[in-house]
């Protein structure tokens, strides 16, 4: 009954319980933030706006993106990634998805950020239906834990239009 | 002698009845874990509900060693979702964000491009020769939970299989040996 394999079995076993307990617990209290981010997104300028041999219009924006989501931070946040993402809609495809800016929060302190940028990432449609087209910006955050559930939200601002004539 | 004599001296007494019943105390360990796993499969609708993280290209967010738990719905994919996908032609499955969707608006079709965190450009160069987009078929799931360091555990045991059956044996000599 008190042989040393029992009691290293015991222990161990205790030790993963209690390890396990604390991971979800940790996890769970994530529940009790509930954040108030913010964010603005401007198009400063079109750099260019042309359309491919293949036939895909492709764009290039100056941006200025400022945001807080220092509120998204608790004790079992390792990390936010943040991006900026251009949505719309086109005959053929119900959604396009395409992210033009990301970035990695390590720490609360920088969670407060103003940054000016081109896109980072192409922004190429599938096809020629650029011209005129309006489209929402959506900033996305997806809150990576220590452990446990990861969390996603988004700040979607709409009423941005491309121009008429490429350039 | 002590705790190696008391060992030899148990496997010595070992009669019939009490092989019989270690014998089935070990199926039931092996089956129970068989039925954690399928019920696993079936909850989460993925075909691999835990992966283990082989490469740094998710850092900081992911590490090698570390485990995601996956979820595979019907809910459509979309930028910034962590997806774990398998590309035609490679074994080893990869996890990766998803930067661009582009999908159809009669069929429901995605086109999905991918990239991680911790790489300089996008995922297209891994795909198959010639191929732009993943596809729906592609994705096995994706990553909804996260628990560090515990996939060490595989990790070590694939590349060093002589640890595995030293655990294996000392694990087989425990049951063996324990007398209840």
């Amino acid at each position: 009954m008190h042989s040393f394999g029992y009691r290293a079995n015991a222990l161990l076993t205790f030790a993963v319980t209690i390890l396990a307990v604390m991971c979800a617990m940790a996890s769970l209290s994530d529940n009790f933030n509930s954040p108030t981010p913010s964010a603005q997104v401007q198009v400063l300028n079109i750099n260019w706006f042309q359309k491919h041999q293949d036939g895909n219009d492709e764009v290039s924006l100056a941006l200025n993106v400022s945001a807080n989501l220092q509120s998204l931070f608790t004790w079992n946040t390792k990390q936010v990634f943040v991006f900026l993402a251009i949505e719309y809609e086109t005959p053929m495809n119900s959604l396009n998805q395409i992210s033009l800016w990301d970035g990695i929060i390590p720490a609360k302190e920088h969670a407060k950020f103003w940054i000016q940028t081109s896109n980072k990432y192409q922004f190429v449609d599938q096809g020629s239906n650029l011209r005129g087209k309006d489209f929402n910006l959506t900033l996305h955050w997806h809150v990576m834990p220590k452990t446990g559930k990861m969390f996603a939200d988004k700040i979607v601002m709409s009423g941005y239009r491309l121009p008429q004539e490429y350039r | 002698m002590g705790f190696v004599g008391e060992t030899i001296d148990s496997i010595k007494s070992i009669q019939i009845r009490q092989l019989l019943s270690q014998t089935v105390s070990l199926g039931m360990i092996v089956t129970s874990a068989l039925i954690i796993w399928k019920a696993l499969i079936c909850i989460t609708g993925s075909e691999s509900p835990v992966v283990v993280v082989l490469s740094g290209s998710m850092e900081p967010g992911f590490k090698r060693g570390d485990i995601l738990f996956l979820h595979m719905s019907d809910d459509p994919i979309r930028a910034g979702e962590i997806v774990v996908f398998n590309v035609d032609g490679r074994e080893i499955p990869i996890v990766h964000r998803v930067i661009k969707v582009h999908e159809r608006k009669d069929t429901g079709e995605v086109d999905v491009l991918t990239k991680g965190d911790n790489n300089y450009g996008d995922d297209r160069l891994l795909y198959a020769q010639g191929q732009l987009w993943l596809q729906r078929h592609h994705i096995m799931g994706r990553a909804v939970g996260f628990l560090p360091y515990v996939g060490w555990v595989t990790i070590i045991m694939t590349e060093k299989p002589i640890i595995k059956y030293i655990l294996l044996g000392a694990l087989g000599l425990l049951v063996i040996t324990s007398k209840d």
